[in-house]
């Protein structure tokens, strides 16, 4: 039987970090309800055995359900009838699969009817399922938005909601419409507080929502009359089950076509608030937002897995000029930095992963106690790790599936341009991950200011420190020498751009500053990885490295010979 | 209305990944070179429960296997996917049954769980592939059967309908309970584990087992779950007549086993012409092979 957990060890190794120690004991707050539920861990131990034989289980689903049904899915798609969605067959088999198994609330609490699991297992089912079909990832993945509920909404709405999704019933977040797409200052979906009824009424229009037809919406929209900007926007949670928004249409997509991409029509649709007024741009949809993003560079690692498999067994089994082509070194090549590449943003993922579980579980903590002067110091600093990493994690998981799907391809050959193959379907399903949820460029706005304030340089200065405590360090020495090489070059380039005081070369530079922290990042932490487990990670750390190695020099090659009069040539208004 | 349901459960070496070690010299199977699964027509007989107990809440699901100690491995499962409870059936004297001694000593546990409305299992075993158990015990226990069941398409109070593979095609029939029903491959497939019940049952164990425990902390673990403590009976717990058990109860003698590989002896060449295909319609039914 096909298992995606036990056929990807690497997922396993990132499953056992020592970090994990620390966030199972938050998470669990010492093991509170090992009496109280039946299926609550007694210790450490037992809640890793937990989560070990729960991603068998995502694995298995993976295998046998939800990878089988990628092509049928693709082909169908969803359908729009008076109003509503109707899922493609296989999609219908998909949501019964892992509801019946509870995998729809994983990282929820348990009083809600969730696995109370961390980000961290959360984050690899959801790269496996990202990995069987891109497209049913974005549907099971709205659990996500549960989170936002849990973190927002009061007792009473995580009660009725919560337990809801927990039970299988899906999410969606409202939030783009025709005129707000990145910036969602501008939505206009009004809001107004119906006093005969003591209710929030809703109408207007939203644009590319997921999962349009879902059970339970969080929704963005103006609250505030006569407000222009993200300030008079406020969150709201409207259920289906009152009746009031219709679908007009599904859109007709590149990729991920079994995930149903709605136009929503509300006329007068009965909401309730969830949280404060005028906090729901600035405050929970970056939450939302963020979440979302490190969703995003799951499927953007499982897509890359799934690109670097079907190339790996096209190329053992596709004979040229009488032996298989894996033998030539061109395609050998290709596949070696298809799967360093696939290592390297898992590194990271995980890395980041634990880093919002830290801070989080903390945050959560802080709801029912106060935190110790150490813990808080403990919370801000993950905080701050989690939103430095969230977008790189994003961008590089995003482009780097990109780049691998499209090899895969040119693995294939004339045979991957046809239907026949999957790596079409993987081809397509990539392209929009660098896209929704922040653009690659936005990742880079977000991710600029860890550059010139020091924050990455100063996380590879702790990597550092991180190898030279490992007792091996001496085997990797080549590997860290020209990381820190990398490091002292990315450093003096930081230094030039941000001396020059110009914003629009900083602008202008910003994406090649952010892309070279992440491989010196990702270097490091595959370096560590192969000195913990060289028998999965030695090779990619190698290929990897001398990869950024030379994507570093491309950049400090630009960088240095850029002079600040040089901005106007690539003016285009 | 809530069912009271048995279902039927063997644990058998994986014989659809067969090896050149798979059997030993002397010709019986090398259970060491074959992994033990969860035969795989007694999941989808588990699947039918299942749906039945979905459908009526209130139902019960009590999983029963005979084998060795080993075989709670099958239980397990069972509870992983939703079945209340488990009997394990073992003891050395229960060892080298054939197909008729197997299905007294099931019949002789079934009794001793004692209330039940239906009796549930694969249609065969792929270690023996007799499909003579099924049929057995519902003989024994003097129970309508509906054999080489796809669908148990309704329950209505004492009535159940199921659709069952004839030859050809398929045909509804309905039957009393209580009744025994064996379910074919072709069946729904069995859903895969629950995240929560897998985390709920992964420690448990025959009663034996956990008596054995010496551990304080275990002890009370243990004891403060009893949904975990699986029952386990042995010949007298069931009050097995020792003629009929074991070896001593099992007529069958293996004579000989062979290594037969089917080869190609001859082949026919027919264009896509009408004639053709008459030709070959007609030789084909004078042969038996389809008509």
């Amino acid at each position: 039987m096909a298992n995606y957990y036990t056929e990807t060890p690497e997922l396993k190794y990132h499953l056992n970090h020592p970090l994990m120690k620390r966030i199972v004991e938050l998470k669990e707050r010492d093991y509170a309800d090992k009496d109280k539920y039946d299926y609550a861990p007694q210790n450490f131990e037992d809640a890793m055995d937990n989560y070990d034989r729960v991603l068998d289980i995502v694995g298995e689903i993976c295998g046998e359900v939800i990878g089988p049904n990628a092509e049928g899915v693709d082909h169908d798609g969803p359908k729009c009838e008076n109003g509503r969605v109707q899922y493609a067959p296989g999609t219908d088999q998909n949501i019964d699969a892992t509801r019946k198994a509870s995998l729809m609330g994983m990282a929820m609490a348990r009083r809600f009817g969730g696995l109370n699991f961390p980000i961290v297992p959360y984050i690899m089912a959801a790269d496996m399922v990202s990995s069987a079909d891109a497209g049913f990832e974005n549907l099971w993945g709205l659990q996500d938005c549960a989170e936002t509920l849990y973190e927002f909404g009061n007792e009473d709405q995580k009660m009725r909601f919560l337990t809801r999704v927990c039970a299988g019933e899906t999410m969606s977040m409202d939030l783009t419409e025709p005129d707000a797409g990145s910036d969602l200052q501008s939505v206009m979906l009004k809001a107004t507080f119906d006093e005969k009824e003591n209710c929030w009424r809703l109408n207007g229009v939203k644009r590319f929502i997921t999962n349009g037809d879902a059970d339970i919406h969080l929704v963005l929209a103006r609250s505030e009359e006569g407000t222009h900007d993200g300030r008079g926007l406020s969150m709201f949670i409207y259920d289906k089950r009152q009746g009031g928004v219709d679908v007009r249409r599904i859109e007709n997509k590149m990729g991920i076509k079994g995930s149903p991409t709605c136009e929503l029509v509300y006329k007068n649709a009965k909401a309730e608030l969830c949280g404060d007024r005028k906090l729901g741009l600035i405050k929970y949809v970056m939450a939302l937002m963020n979440g979302a993003r490190l969703g995003i560079a799951a499927q953007g690692v499982g897509i890359s897995t799934a690109a670097y498999k079907e190339a790996l067994a096209y190329a053992k089994d596709r004979k040229q000029f009488g032996k298989a082509i894996i033998e030539f070194p061109a395609v050998a090549e290709m596949l070696s930095v298809m799967k360093a590449k696939t290592d390297a943003t898992r590194a990271i993922l995980y890395e980041t992963a634990r880093f919002v579980d830290m801070y989080k579980i903390l945050d959560d903590i802080s709801k029912e106690r106060k935190l110790t002067p150490e813990e808080r110091a403990e919370q801000k600093k993950y905080a701050k790790l989690a939103d430095s990493f969230t977008p790189l994690s994003k961008a590089m998981g995003s482009e780097f599936a990109n780049q691998n799907t499209y090899d895969c391809i040119q693995v294939h050959g004339g045979s991957g341009f046809m239907k026949e193959y999957k790596c079409e379907r993987i081809y397509r399903d990539a392209r929009i991950t660098s896209i929704y949820e922040g653009t690659t460029q936005l990742q880079v706005v977000a991710a600029i200011r860890y550059v010139t304030t020091g924050a990455y340089l100063a996380q590879l200065e702790e990597y550092e420190q991180q190898i030279a405590a490992l007792g091996n360090a001496a085997e990797y020495s080549n590997l860290t020498a020209k990381l820190k090489e990398m490091s002292n070059k990315l450093r003096m380039a930081i230094d030039k751009i941000t001396e020059a005081k110009n914003q629009e070369l900083l602008d202008l530079m910003a994406r090649r500053l952010v892309e070279m922290s992440a491989h010196c990042i990702m270097g490091y932490l595959l370096v560590i990885d192969a000195m913990k487990a060289p028998e999965l990670f030695a090779k990619s750390a190698n290929v990897y490295v001398r990869y950024a190695e030379a994507e570093v020099e491309k950049h400090i090659t630009f960088i240095g010979k850029f002079a600040d009069e040089n901005v106007a040539d690539y003016r285009q208004a | 209305m809530g069912y009271k349901i048995i279902v039927l459960a063997k644990q058998v070496p994986d014989t659809r990944n067969v090896g050149p070690d798979a059997m030993t010299p002397e010709g019986t199977v090398n259970r060491a070179a074959l992994p033990a699964v969860f035969n795989p027509e007694d999941l989808n007989a588990l699947e039918q429960a299942l749906r039945i107990k979905d459908a009526n809440p209130g139902s019960t699901i009590t999983m029963l296997t005979m084998g060795l100690p080993k075989a709670t491995e099958v239980l397990r499962e069972g509870l992983y996917r939703g079945a209340d409870a488990g009997v394990l059936l073992t003891d050395r004297a229960l060892g080298g049954a054939d197909t008729l001694a197997t299905s007294y000593t099931l019949a002789q546990g079934i009794k001793k769980i004692g209330d039940y409305d239906i009796i549930i299992c694969g249609r065969q075993a792929i270690d023996g592939d007799t499909a003579q158990v099924g049929p057995q015990v519902a003989e024994k226990l003097g129970l309508t059967q509906i054999t080489y069941t796809e669908e148990i398409i309704a329950l209505e109070g004492k009535k159940i309908t199921a659709k069952r593979h004839i030859d050809g095609g398929v045909e509804t029939v309905q039957g009393p309970l209580p009744i025994v029903v064996t379910v074919n491959g072709s069946a729904a497939p069995c859903r895969t584990r629950n995240a929560k019940l897998v985390m709920k049952y992964k420690n448990a164990k025959p009663a034996p087992e956990i008596a054995a425990i010496e551990n304080a902390d275990e002890k009370a673990y243990y004891a403060a779950r009893p949904y975990l403590t699986i029952q386990q009976w042995g010949a007298a717990d069931i009050d097995a007549d020792p003629a009929q058990i074991g070896k001593a109860g099992s007529p069958t003698n293996v004579k000989a086993v062979k290594n037969i590989v089917f080869t190609a002896k001859e082949s026919k060449t027919f264009t896509a012409s009408d004639n053709d295909i008459d030709s070959l319609m007609a030789e084909l039914i004078q042969s038996n092979t389809i008509g």
